[in-house]
């Protein structure tokens, strides 16, 4: 029978829940990395015991943790001992050297002045889609690196901070790369997203790259109504059947485009609210899609204290709550950008977990839902594998 | 030999209990301690001071003989009772946030 393994990365922590395919008995184990921030876990697809991990702490900044038992053990890439000896006996330990390619340069300041790349940590990792020791990763300040020795060592593809980088401003959350999508068609083709950025392509895998916002309208945080980048995406989901029908939870409205990103049109329709952070397609109906609608900027959590999923089966416009197993009162929690995923078994599973430190899971494509565990510390991922 | 104390979440990420005995060659000054503390546990490179500039992360600080070392130049001596062992090279992670 099938298996999902959920990799939770917390404020505190990560966590990895298991199940088998019924997905009603979990197995929580954790906290691995106690007392650290998990920005992200995510498992290789070509090696579903390649498990990637970002471990960072504002005191020691980045660490990047490698599992190759599926999460059993941990170790910082390259540190076996007969690996960390450079040229001439020289120490390496580098898999957590992010330096910035070239000529750092600036990026638009919160007061509108310029001011440099600072690295501070990595969002988010995204495996290849081929290649276990081939891996991206997402980093603040926002720039994408790339990994091909199993994350011991890392190279900037700098052609992304040349798309206009120096317009990109930080958000109140940071200025990273939070969404890295990889094309399942065409290996050249990767997308990625940045809050208060905007998002981006590249069509040659990833030496240059090129803003992708047309259609999107930010009229209270950009007064051009044609700005080419400084759009506040939160997150964007693909199908990977169909990998250039794009859908997007922007700062407010959800968008979706049907030509790689190249047009971008509103499909918020009857939502309560279309504020909100992810995203997400179920895994066997490209045009399913479901968000977490937020009350607003201001206030980042549930509209009326009910937790609702909402879920299009018309690829956005016409939207429904899910509600069954959710708080429907008193609820004021938040569902940040990477902490929704799905599996891939029949009927498919949705997954979210909350800064509450709750994780729901659904087994039945959003119709029901339950607590799989209750009092984690904030959820910042969640990340889903299924297993054979 | 140099005795080191590292605060919890470093011990962990370098797989020692207790305090780090190392061997220094040349003056002990603080950038001499750090450099045979990553060559010791390279782990560590990146944690305690930037991987490119060699700047002390800003929450971390280094005490010895209960003194702040935090803001002294990376060539600065360490006094002879750490040289010696009688006393450890301090590193902490400094109070911040809530």
């Amino acid at each position: 029978m099938s298996k999902v393994r959920v990799l939770v990365g917390t404020k505190k922590g990560a966590f990895i829940l298991t199940a088998d395919g019924k997905r009603d008995k979990w197995d929580v184990a954790g906290p691995h990395f106690a007392g650290w921030e998990m920005y992200h876990l995510k498992g290789s697809p070509a090696d579903p015991n390649r498990i990637y991990a970002s471990q960072s702490s504002g005191w020691f900044g980045q660490i990047i943790q490698r599992s190759d038992d599926g999460g059993k053990t941990w170790n910082p890439p390259g540190s076996k001992p007969e690996e960390l000896q450079g040229e001439g006996g020289m120490p390496k330990g580098e898999s957590n050297k992010f330096v910035y390619e070239g000529e750092v340069g600036t990026h638009k300041w919160y007061d509108g002045t310029q001011h440099p790349w600072e690295f501070k940590r990595i969002w988010h990792l995204e495996p290849s889609l081929k290649d276990p020791n081939t891996v991206y990763a997402g980093a603040e300040d926002a720039a994408i690196f790339k990994s091909t020795d199993g994350g011991k060592t890392w190279h900037e593809l700098s052609g992304l901070r040349k798309a206009k980088g120096n317009l990109w401003q930080p958000g109140a959350g940071g200025m990273a790369v939070h969404t890295i999508i990889l094309d399942h068609k065409n290996p050249n083709r990767i997308f990625v997203a940045i809050s208060a950025g905007g998002a981006f392509r590249t069509d040659d895998g990833g030496k240059t790259w090129k803003p992708v916002n047309k259609g999107l309208k930010s009229q209270f945080e950009l007064p051009d109504p044609d700005a080419e980048v400084g759009h506040c995406v939160h997150r964007i989901a693909a199908h990977p059947s169909r990998p250039d029908v794009l859908f997007m939870q922007k700062h407010w409205d959800v968008m979706r485009s049907d030509n790689a990103g190249d047009s971008w049109s509103e499909v918020s329709g009857n939502l309560p609210t279309d504020f909100g952070f992810p995203i997400d397609v179920h895994a066997h109906e490209p045009e399913t899609i479901y968000v977490v609608p937020i009350k607003s900027d201001s206030e980042h959590y549930p509209l009326d204290g009910k937790l609702r999923v909402y879920r299009s089966k018309t690829g956005g416009n016409d939207w429904e709550a899910m509600t069954k197993g959710l708080p429907q009162k008193d609820c004021y929690v938040n569902v940040l950008r990477d902490a929704m995923a799905v599996d891939s078994l029949q009927p498919c599973g949705i997954y979210f977990g909350t800064t509450g430190g709750q994780v729901y899971a659904s087994a039945d494509s959003g119709d029901s839902w339950n607590p799989i565990v209750r009092d984690l510390p904030a959820v910042l991922s969640v990340e889903v594998q299924t297993l054979p | 030999m140099i005795r080191v104390v590292l605060p919890f979440h470093l011990r962990k990420l370098a797989g020692v209990d207790g305090e780090v005995q190392l061997e220094v060659n040349g003056p002990v000054t603080i950038a001499g301690v750090l450099d045979a503390l990553e060559a010791r546990f390279p782990v560590l490179r990146g944690a305690v001071r930037d991987h490119v500039t060699l700047k002390r992360r800003p929450f971390i600080r280094f005490f010895a003989c209960k003194e702040d070392y935090s803001l002294e130049p990376p060539e600065t001596k360490l006094p002879e009772q750490i040289v010696n062992g009688t006393e450890p090279f301090l590193i902490i992670g400094a109070m911040a946030g809530g």
